[in-house]
C-alpha cells in the first residue's frame, strides 16, 4: 500500500496572451471563421460610414440660438429652414422645431410644465427605491409611493377638480403619451396576469377553465384587432358610452392583452419551482394566500424577470399601434409633423430619431432588468 | 414500559386506504402512536412508508379510512387541516429549505405568519433553535451557501420553530453525502431524548436500534411487520423482513 504525502498547491500553467492570441483564438480559429470576420467587417464598412456622414458629417446642425435651462448656446446665427438644409444629409433643425411635438404632442404649451413635473416626479420615485433600501419601513414608504403616484400623476396630466385647467386625453401625444400608454398597461396588467397564471393552474375548475380560455383568445389575436375592438366595439356595450375616453378605452384593451403575455410568462416561472416548495409551504401550515405570496411567487417572479422584462419591451414596442385607433403617440408624430408645409419631406430625420429615443428607453430597460436579476438571485449567492 | 402504556394515542390510524390512479399505495393500514413514542417504518422503496406519514399531515389524500391526530380527525377542512399542520411538522429528504430567505427567515416564516409572534420572539427562538442545531453563525447565510448536513439541521430547526408535537421524518439522510449523515441523526437522537413523538422513515437502522421505541416493516403498501427494536433485528417473523434485513445489513 502507497501513502501519498499531501501536495502544494501551484497555479495553472501560463498560458500565452495578447492581442494576436486572441485575434487568432476568436476571430480566425478556422478559414470558415476567418472568412466569417472579413464578410462582416466589409458590410460595416460599406454600412458605417454613409451613416456617419449622413447623421454627422454632412448633416445640419444650425440651430440657432438654444436656450438649455438659462444658458445660451449659439450655434449659427440663424436657424436653417427647409430649403437651406439640404436633401443629402440630416436636417437636425427640424428635430429641434418639432421638438415639443415629438415629447408632448398637441399638449398646450403653457401647461407643459405639467408632463414635466410627472417626469420628475418618475425619476424621483426611482431615486427614492434606491435610497430607501436599507430603511426600516421601507416597505411602507415604498408602497404609499406606489398608491399616490399615479393619481397626483393623473390630476397633473389630466388637470380638473378645481385645481388645474382641464387638458382633454385627445391632447395628449408624443413620447408623454407612448410611456402613459406602456407604463400603465405593463403596470395594470401585472397583477392581472399574475391572478391569471395562479388561476391556470388552481385545482378550482371554472376558475382554471375561465383562465386558461382567456389568455389563450388574447393570445391568438393580434393586438391591432383588440385595439379596434376596445375603441369601436366596447361602447356599444356600454349605455352612455358618449364622453367614454378613447385613451382609456385603449388602455383597457392594452391591460388586457398584456396580462395574458404576462400571464404565460408567470406560469413559466411557476412551473420552475420544485413540488418541495409548495409541499414545504403546505406543511408549515401557511394558508394558499401566504404560501403564493411568501413562497412562490417570490421565487417564480424572480426566474421570470428577464421574460417579464422582455414582454414589457414589446409591449412598449407595439404601443405605437395606437396610432390606429387615433392617438398621436410619439411614432404618429413623425406623419404629423412632416405634413407641416414648411417641413415637407423630412420623415428621415423623424423616423431615426424616433428609433434612436425608442432604442435609449428599451436598451436602458433591458440593462435595469438585468440588475435586477443580479440583486435578486440570493439562490446561487457565494 | 408501564408510563408508555398508560400514555394516550396521539396518532390514530384505522382502516387507511389509498390509491394513486389505479394502484393501490395503502393497504388497510392500522396503526397507533402513543405520545412521545419514538417509530421508525422501514422497507423497500415503493413499499409505501412515505405516503403513509405524508397522509399523516395531510399532504396526501386518502380515499378510505381515518386519521385521528391530537383528537382531530383529518379531513378536507382547511381549518382542521390548518390546526393539525400547526401541531405536526416535517422534515424532507431534499430539505425544501426556502432558497430565497436567509436561514433565520426560513425559521421565523411559520411562528409569524401562522402562529402570529411577534418578529422579536421569533428571531429569538429561531437563534436558539440554531445554535441547539450548531448552526447559529450562519442564520444570515442563505440554504444554497449551506452543506447539506447543514441545510438538514436547518431544516430540522425550522420544524422545531412552531413547537410541534408531533415531527414526521422522510428519509432525512437519504440525500445526504455519507460523512454527513451522523451530524443530523446526532440532532434526531437529541430531539428523540426530549420525549418528542417521531415517526421516522428511514433506512438508518443504528438510528432505528438506538432509539426506536417500535419498528414498522412495510412492502408494497402494507405494514407487515411491527416489533420492538430488539426483536425486530433478532426474530424477525416474515420472510420479507428477513430478506430485506439481509440485504440492507450484510454491508
Amino acid at each position: 500500500m502507497a501513502v501519498n504525502e499531501l501536495q502544494s498547491t501551484r497555479k495553472p500553467p501560463i498560458t500565452q496572451i495578447g492581442a494576436v492570441l486572441w485575434l487568432r483564438s476568436n476571430l480566425f480559429s478556422s478559414w470558415i471563421n476567418g472568412l466569417l470576420t472579413f464578410a462582416s467587417l466589409y458590410l460595416l464598412y460599406i454600412a458605417i460610414p454613409p451613416l456617419l456622414d449622413w447623421m454627422f458629417l454632412s448633416a445640419n446642425f444650425n440651430f440657432g440660438t438654444v436656450n438649455i435651462l438659462g444658458f445660451e448656446i449659439k450655434f449659427s446665427e440663424f436657424m436653417a429652414d427647409n430649403q437651406n438644409c439640404g436633401r443629402e444629409a440630416a436636417c437636425w433643425p427640424y428635430i429641434y422645431e418639432k421638438f415639443y411635438m415629438y415629447i408632448y404632442g398637441f399638449y398646450p404649451r403653457e401647461e407643459s410644465w405639467r408632463p414635466d413635473v410627472v417626469y420628475g416626479l418618475t425619476a424621483l420615485l426611482f431615486v427614492t427605491v434606491r435610497l430607501v433600501r436599507n430603511y426600516k419601513h421601507k416597505n411602507r414608504v415604498i408602497l404609499s409611493m406606489i398608491v399616490t403616484f399615479p393619481i397626483v400623476s393623473y390630476i397633473l396630466m389630466a388637470g380638473g377638480f378645481g385645481l388645474l385647467p382641464v387638458v382633454e386625453t385627445h391632447q395628449w401625444g408624443g413620447l408623454t403619451l407612448s410611456l402613459i400608454i406602456a407604463s400603465v398597461g405593463i403596470i395594470v396588467s401585472f397583477p392581472i396576469g399574475v391572478v391569471l397564471a395562479l388561476g391556470r393552474r388552481s385545482d378550482l375548475k371554472v376558475i382554471k377553465l375561465f383562465s386558461t380560455i382567456f389568455i389563450e383568445f388574447i393570445r391568438g389575436v393580434p393586438l391591432i384587432t383588440i385595439l379596434f375592438m376596445a375603441s369601436f366595439v366596447l361602447p356599444l356595450f356600454l349605455e352612455s358610452s358618449t364622453n367614454f375616453d378613447k385613451l382609456l378605452r385603449a388602455l383597457i384593451g392594452i391591460a388586457l392583452f398584456q396580462a395574458a403575455y404576462f400571464a404565460e410568462v408567470v406560469r413559466g416561472g411557476l412551473q420552475a419551482i420544485p413540488k418541495g416548495q409548495y409541499e414545504a409551504a403546505d406543511a408549515i401550515g401557511l394558508s394558499y394566500f401566504q404560501k403564493n405570496a411568501l413562497i412562490i411567487l417570490p421565487q417564480a417572479l424572480k426566474i421570470s424577470i428577464p421574460n417579464i422584462v422582455g414582454s414589457s419591451i414589446s409591449l412598449f414596442k407595439d404601443s405605437t399601434l395606437v396610432l390606429i385607433i387615433g392617438l398621436m403617440d410619439m411614432l404618429a408624430m413623425v406623419n404629423m409633423t412632416s405634413n407641416d408645409p414648411y417641413w415637407l419631406g423630412r420623415e428621415t430625420e423623424g423616423f431615426v430619431f424616433v428609433t434612436i429615443v425608442f432604442w435609449v428607453i428599451l436598451y436602458s430597460m433591458s440593462r435595469y432588468s438585468r440588475k435586477l436579476e443580479i440583486r435578486f438571485n440570493t439562490e446561487n449567492k457565494n | 414500559m408501564e408510563k408508555e402504556n398508560n400514555a394516550s394515542n396521539i396518532i390514530e390510524i384505522s382502516d387507511l386506504n389509498k390509491w394513486y390512479g389505479d394502484f393501490h399505495a395503502l393497504k388497510n393500514i392500522n396503526m397507533n402512536v402513543k405520545e412521545g413514542e419514538i417509530i421508525v417504518v422501514c422497507g423497500p422503496s415503493g413499499s409505501g412508508k412515505s405516503t403513509l406519514i405524508r397522509c399523516v399531515n395531510f399532504l396526501e389524500k386518502f380515499q378510505e379510512g381515518g386519521i385521528l391526530v391530537d383528537g382531530t380527525e383529518l379531513s378536507d377542512d382547511a381549518q382542521k387541516i390548518r390546526k393539525i399542520r400547526s401541531e405536526v411538522s416535517m422534515v424532507f429528504q431534499h430539505f425544501n429549505l426556502f432558497p430565497h430567505l436567509s436561514i433565520v427567515d426560513n425559521l421565523t416564516l411559520a411562528p409569524i405568519w401562522v402562529h402570529n409572534e411577534t418578529k422579536e420572539e421569533s428571531r429569538n427562538k429561531a437563534l436558539k433553535l440554531l445554535d441547539r442545531v450548531g448552526i447559529k453563525d450562519q442564520a444570515e447565510k442563505y440554504p444554497n451557501q449551506l452543506s447539506g448536513g447543514q441545510q438538514q439541521r436547518v431544516a430540522i430547526a425550522r420544524s422545531l420553530c412552531t413547537t410541534p408535537k408531533i415531527m414526521l421524518f422522510d428519509e432525512p439522510t437519504s440525500a445526504l453525502d455519507p460523512e454527513m449523515i451522523s451530524e443530523v441523526l446526532d440532532v434526531m437522537v437529541e430531539l428523540a431524548k426530549e420525549g418528542i413523538t417521531m415517526i421516522c422513515v428511514t433506512h438508518e437502522m443504528g438510528f432505528a436500534k438506538k432509539v426506536a421505541n417500535r419498528i414498522i416493516f412495510m412492502d408494497e403498501g402494507q405494514i407487515v411487520e411491527e416489533n420492538n427494536p430488539d426483536e425486530f433485528f433478532k426474530n424477525p417473523e416474515s420472510d420479507r423482513l428477513k430478506l430485506f434485513l439481509k440485504q440492507i445489513l450484510t454491508h
